[in-house]
């Protein structure tokens, strides 16, 4: 199948991101926390997008904050996930307590919007990187959950688990054989949006200063070092927050692309 | 009873008990994690003396239980109690910034909530054509956007590139109507911005949905006109989804304005929130998170309620 | 003088997009002429995909979706209707041509009561006063036998039946005086007892009215019983176009009288033999409810033939299916099996009584996993109760699919590149794999078109003479049950209210509501209809 323009893009960027990432340190023209230049400096050949609120390369900053920030999304999204379809196929294959229980722990937590929760738990735990990761991780589980589970509900009661019940299969087969194959486009289209909203989460809570501190360094924080720049018309703030809605686009439109390919092909081959 | 008036009691019984199970987890979660109030405020080094005579002081050595319903009673005649850091009456201060903040939200609401439906109407009546595509491409790029990232793009454009507004939003008690205006135009934009996308997809999908049904078919094939179809036949049944969505999209707003409010150093109820955070300042976090929590639980409530009145089978039972 | 409707060389094409491949024209309707004179009733007849409905909204001028009418004439009242401007359509829509849908339940605008709706065309298009269009409603409510037609007009959609709506949508039709009705299976979704009443009702409107109407149906037993002439319709295509009697009684065309003797499988009924399932007394509710949906209900199975339950919706005859097969623990009653008897729950059963009891559904599509290959679905009964593994499983799925004459070339595909029909013989195969000694049949034709329906019933009877498998049948449809059956249980309301052999029960003197569903069973003959509304003892039950 041929892969739509768009896509193409996202993929290619979202790759980009992941891999200066992944060689932060090789790529990075300057240490992260190394003063090279003068204040809100403009673009130029030594420092390709100018320098920061004291003078620190923005590029090198740019790409080290990229680091935290895709590893501290990833890291949520995937506790996330783990945590959020484990718990959500349980409720759904188990029933009884088990799924009531989860089922009101989880509308209790998004009774409330995730930010709330965020500051009041951040107000009284100390702010370090295994904190904001479960945090994060734990309150977005809530939404996969609820996917798993209704995913696998609707697939519980196709006729064929009940087939295969009829059969004598037993829970793992069920589990693993019926109903994981069937659930697992949805649930993959999903873990790009969780990644998404881990970005834009962990950035947000950067940028309240409520979230990576000082000396690490990502793209929320890099905004909210740099914004007082704008007024003066310097555009510092501008790059992190341009590197945030590149990174979020680019994953958006891969997500999106799986999403439809799935759709598109309910109940046919394919994996 | 009437089976809807029954549902709705229903309704609002389970949002009243979803909302004290919420002041439980404000008050239990940030009771039972570690660290506690004496510590935050003393810090690290703090010696175990001084750490005992604060929590003395603070009655933290009283059982969970009881300073649960103390708190509690407390919030329920008004009391909310004083903030740790500047002994400031913590009532007090939520009153005069809660003000600010429900004008900053009812400002993006007046706007873009007539604007997302126009905008959902269009989309949806010319489906899958450029009005459509153009509409809907756009807004799929502004949800990918954190609020405060689009709220910078927008400060760069309208006060550097086209300077035309002032970054700051300062208000401050006895300011006219009309100057509170002009220092909101700024942030009410930003929140406009993010909130409209989703309002208006969510529009267009609740619209689409209805016009898909075999009654409007029926109603084409009876030969009436386009708007007849519209306004007798997808129009009563659309009305319910969309203020579903409308209502839903006003919750969303109460966080959108946090963010925005610092943005803006807009000294309302997001900001107070947002800075005694940082400072540790239990009461106040919980006072205020109960009150997010409480007015997004409302509109919640307040969308199904809504959903519930407005579906005919419920209205005219068997 | 022309006929009020005439379709000359209609061709009507869309545009289809299939996942993965640039998007491509299809016909869906070639080369068809058909005309219709005043008062006269031409019946549409074809399989689904046969393009039926989509001729019958071309007269119209009606698509649906990107449907094109890209050839051909159609003329309504002498003019050509292909290319009228938009607001020339609308004056003909609901005017000149009404439409009847076969789903009035989602036809009808939820938030307006009925009466707006039903008067609502002659009100718009300027035909009659309000006091006028609502006497005329209420004379129709009344001449479509709509329970106090006074104020059924005030009521909203969801506070009336299935039946009563699909008339209320007759009267919707009929009330602005139209030339011609387009009626798109009106009675296929509801229950035979129930769809003789609105085909009566229908008949005797059009009758009385003197309107045209083109009646679209997949079956011919119905179709004869209203229509003048039939066009047979496959693949978009005319098969064969002519009077109803002609068509009847002497088709001329090989699929015409493939169509005409559909159902006309007759089985000779086995002699007697020991049960090899039997329940006894057996009583069962949905956990959390009160009602006993089946009520101390007792029947016998021998081994090797075919018990048939029939009954409508709500009869209680798939519940019992759920009561024998363990998922609905009976809370009365027993059941034995192969000489054993069952345990209630499905959780405490041996592996040999689960082997031995198989389930076919109704649903193919839902019945098999999406993602398992044919070899994967088929062959996991194998592994899992013979320990089959490897090549010898291979082969044994191959000789399974042998037998439900599927052949070669279908082991490695995914249940969404068969037919419906080859879907359904997968999972034959399946069951036949366990070496099952009873197969429990839920509904398994109902979804299919007749003839691929009646590929299916010879196959099964052919397996139950090489296999001596027995059959509990669960079927609405009495014809299949003449087809299949040895014994037949008459299911209604949760109890059994006739059981014997098939002579036996299908002999009369009749209990009235055995004789109500009997007599409701359209036959492939002329002036049925008549007859039958004659001689009823007892109300339908849909109403």
């Amino acid at each position: 199948m041929r892969m739509p323009l768009s896509a193409l893009i996202g993929l290619i960027l979202t790759g980009g991101f992941v891999f200066c990432a992944l060689f932060a340190q090789v790529i990075a023209p300057y240490p992260l926390e190394a003063i090279t230049g003068g204040v809100w400096e403009g673009p130029s050949s030594t420092h390709l997008l100018g320098t920061d609120t004291i003078g620190r390369d923005i590029l090198s900053r740019l790409i080290y904050g990229g680091q935290i920030t895709i590893f501290v999304a990833l890291a949520s999204s995937i506790i996330a996930f783990g945590l959020g379809s484990f718990l959500g196929f349980l409720a759904a294959v188990r029933g009884g307590w088990i799924d009531q229980g989860l089922s009101r722990i989880v509308d209790l937590m998004m009774a409330i919007p995730s930010l709330i929760v965020a500051l009041v738990v951040l107000s009284v735990l100390p702010l370090n990187l295994t904190v904001l990761i479960l945090v994060i991780g734990i309150l977005d589980a809530t939404r996969v959950f609820r996917l798993a589970r209704a995913v696998a509900m609707d697939i519980a009661v196709m006729d064929y688990v009940e087939a295969a019940r009829l059969r004598g299969e037993g829970q793992s087969w069920i589990i693993f054989r019926e109903i994981l194959p069937n659930a697992l486009s949805p649930l993959v289209a999903e873990f790009g949006l969780r990644f998404i909203f881990a970005v834009l989460f962990i950035s947000t809570l950067s940028f309240l200063g409520l979230g990576i501190q000082p000396p690490l360094a990502d793209w929320g924080g890099m905004v909210r070092e740099n914004k007082d720049g704008l007024i003066y018309g310097k555009s510092a703030a501008l790059m992190p927050a341009l590197a945030i809605a590149l990174l979020a686009i680019s994953v958006n439109l891969v997500a999106d692309w799986i999403l439809s390919r799935t759709t598109s092909l309910k109940g046919g081959r394919g994996a | 009873m009437h089976p809807i008036l029954k549902l709705v009691v229903q309704r609002i019984a389970l949002g009243l008990l979803l909302l004290w199970a919420v002041s439980l987890l404000i008050f239990l979660g940030t009771e039972a994690l570690p660290g506690d109030v004496a510590q935050a405020i003393l810090g690290q080094s703090a010696t175990p003396e001084a750490l005992a005579n604060l929590r003395e002081t603070l009655g933290l050595n009283r059982s969970p239980v009881v300073r649960y319903f103390d708190w509690l009673g407390g919030i329920l005649t008004g009391d909310f109690g004083v903030a740790l850091t500047n002994g400031q009456d913590i009532g007090q201060a939520i009153g005069q910034r809660l003000g600010n903040t429900l004008f900053l939200a009812a400002c993006a609401a007046v706007i873009s909530v007539p604007l997302a439906i126009l905008l959902g109407l269009v989309a949806a009546r010319y489906n899958g054509r450029w009005p459509d595509k153009v509409i809907s491409g756009v807004t799929l790029s502004t949800i990918s956007l954190p609020e405060f990232v689009a709220a910078y793009f927008v400060i760069f454009l309208l006060t550097q590139v086209f300077p035309i507004f002032q970054p700051v939003a300062m208000v401050f008690p006895g300011m006219g109507f009309w100057e509170r205006l002009q220092a909101v135009a700024l942030p009410v934009i930003v929140l406009v911005l993010v909130v409209l996308a989703h309002m208006m997809r969510m529009t267009r999908a609740a619209i689409l949905n209805v016009m898909q049904s075999a009654y409007i078919e029926t109603a084409e094939l009876k030969g009436l006109s386009p708007m007849r179809v519209i306004w007798q036949h997808a129009f009563p049944n659309a009305i319910a989804p969309i203020v579903s969505v409308v209502v839903l999209n006003l919750a969303y707003l109460v966080v959108g304005v946090v963010v925005v409010e610092v943005v803006f150093s807009y000294n309302a109820l997001g900001q107070y929130l947002v800075d005694h955070v940082a400072k540790r300042d239990l009461p106040v976090v919980q006072a205020v998170g109960l009150i997010f929590a409480a007015v997004y639980i409302g509109l919640n409530i307040l969308a199904d309620v809504i959903a519930i009145i407005s579906n005919p089978r419920l209205r005219h039972p068997k | 003088m022309p006929d009020l409707l005439e379709i000359r060389n209609l061709r009507i094409e869309a545009t289809a997009y299939p996942p993965g491949e640039p998007p491509k024209d299809v016909v869906l309707v070639d080369d068809v002429s058909v005309s219709v004179a005043k008062g006269k009733v031409l019946g549409l007849i074809g399989e689904s995909g046969a393009g039926k409905s989509t001729i019958g909204l071309s007269a119209m001028a009606y698509g649906r979706g990107g449907v094109r009418l890209t050839g051909g004439e159609i003329l309504l009242n002498g003019r050509d209707i292909r290319g009228l401007s938009a607001a020339k359509l609308r004056a003909l829509r609901g005017r000149e041509v009404t439409y009847v849908a076969q789903s009035a339940a989602a036809a009808f605008n939820p938030a307006k009561r009925l009466m707006e709706q039903v008067i609502e065309t002659s009100l718009s298009h300027g035909l009659m006063g309000r006091a006028e269009a609502e006497a005329r409603a209420i004379m129709l409510f009344g001449k479509l036998g709509l329970p106090s037609p006074e104020t059924f007009g005030s009521r909203y959609p969801h506070q009336v039946s299935g039946g009563q709506l699909q008339r209320a949508m007759t009267a919707m039709a009929l009330c602005p005086k139209p030339d011609l009705v387009i009626f798109d299976e009106p009675t296929t979704a509801l229950d035979v007892t129930t769809q003789i009443d609105v085909l009566a009702a229908i008949k005797e409107a059009i009758h009385d009215t003197g309107v045209a109407a083109l009646y679209i149906t997949h079956d011919l037993a119905v179709v004869a019983q209203v229509a003048d002439d039939i066009l047979v319709l496959r693949h978009g295509k005319k098969v064969e176009y002519g009077p109803v009697r002609q068509i009847i009684t002497d088709p001329h065309e090989a699929y015409t009288r493939a169509l005409v003797s559909v159902r006309s499988i007759d089985h000779e009924e086995k002699a007697e033999a020991p049960a090899v399932l039997s329940v006894q007394n057996v009583t069962a509710r949905y956990p959390g409810t009160t009602f006993d949906v089946l009520k101390n209900v007792s029947v016998d199975l021998p081994a090797g033939q075919t018990l048939a339950v029939v009954g409508e919706s709500g009869s209680g005859k798939s519940t019992l299916a759920r009561a024998i097969t363990g998922l609905l623990p009976p809370a009365q009653g027993r059941i034995t099996f192969a000489g054993r008897e069952l345990s209630r729950d499905l959780k405490a059963r041996s592996r040999d009584d689960l082997r031995e009891l198989q389930m076919i559904y109704q649903m193919a599509d839902v019945a098999m996993n999406p993602r398992q290959t044919v070899g994967t679905i088929i062959g996991r009964p194998l592994e899992f109760y013979f320990g089959m593994t490897g090549e010898a499983k291979r082969q044994r799925v191959q000789e399974l699919l042998d037998q439900i004459e599927m052949g070669k070339g279908y082991i490695d595909r995914y249940p969404a590149e068969l037919s419906g029909g080859q879907k359904q013989r997968v999972c034959i195969a399946r069951a036949l794999a366990a070496k099952p000694k009873l197969i429990i049949c839920d509904e398994v034709t109902s979804a299919l078109d007749p003839l691929v329906a009646d590929g299916i019933l010879k196959l099964l009877l052919n397996l139950q003479a090489q296999e001596h498998v027995a059959y509990l049948f669960i079927t609405h449809d009495l014809a299949t049950v003449k087809a299949i059956a040895d014994k037949i249980a008459v299911m209604y309301r949760g109890q059994v209210v006739r059981y014997g052999s098939k002579t036996d029960v299908l002999t009369p003197p009749f209990d009235d509501y055995t004789d109500l569903l009997l007599s409701s069973v359209p036959e492939m003959r002329l002036g049925w209809l008549e007859e039958v509304l004659a001689h009823r003892k007892m109300e339908s039950a849909g109403n």
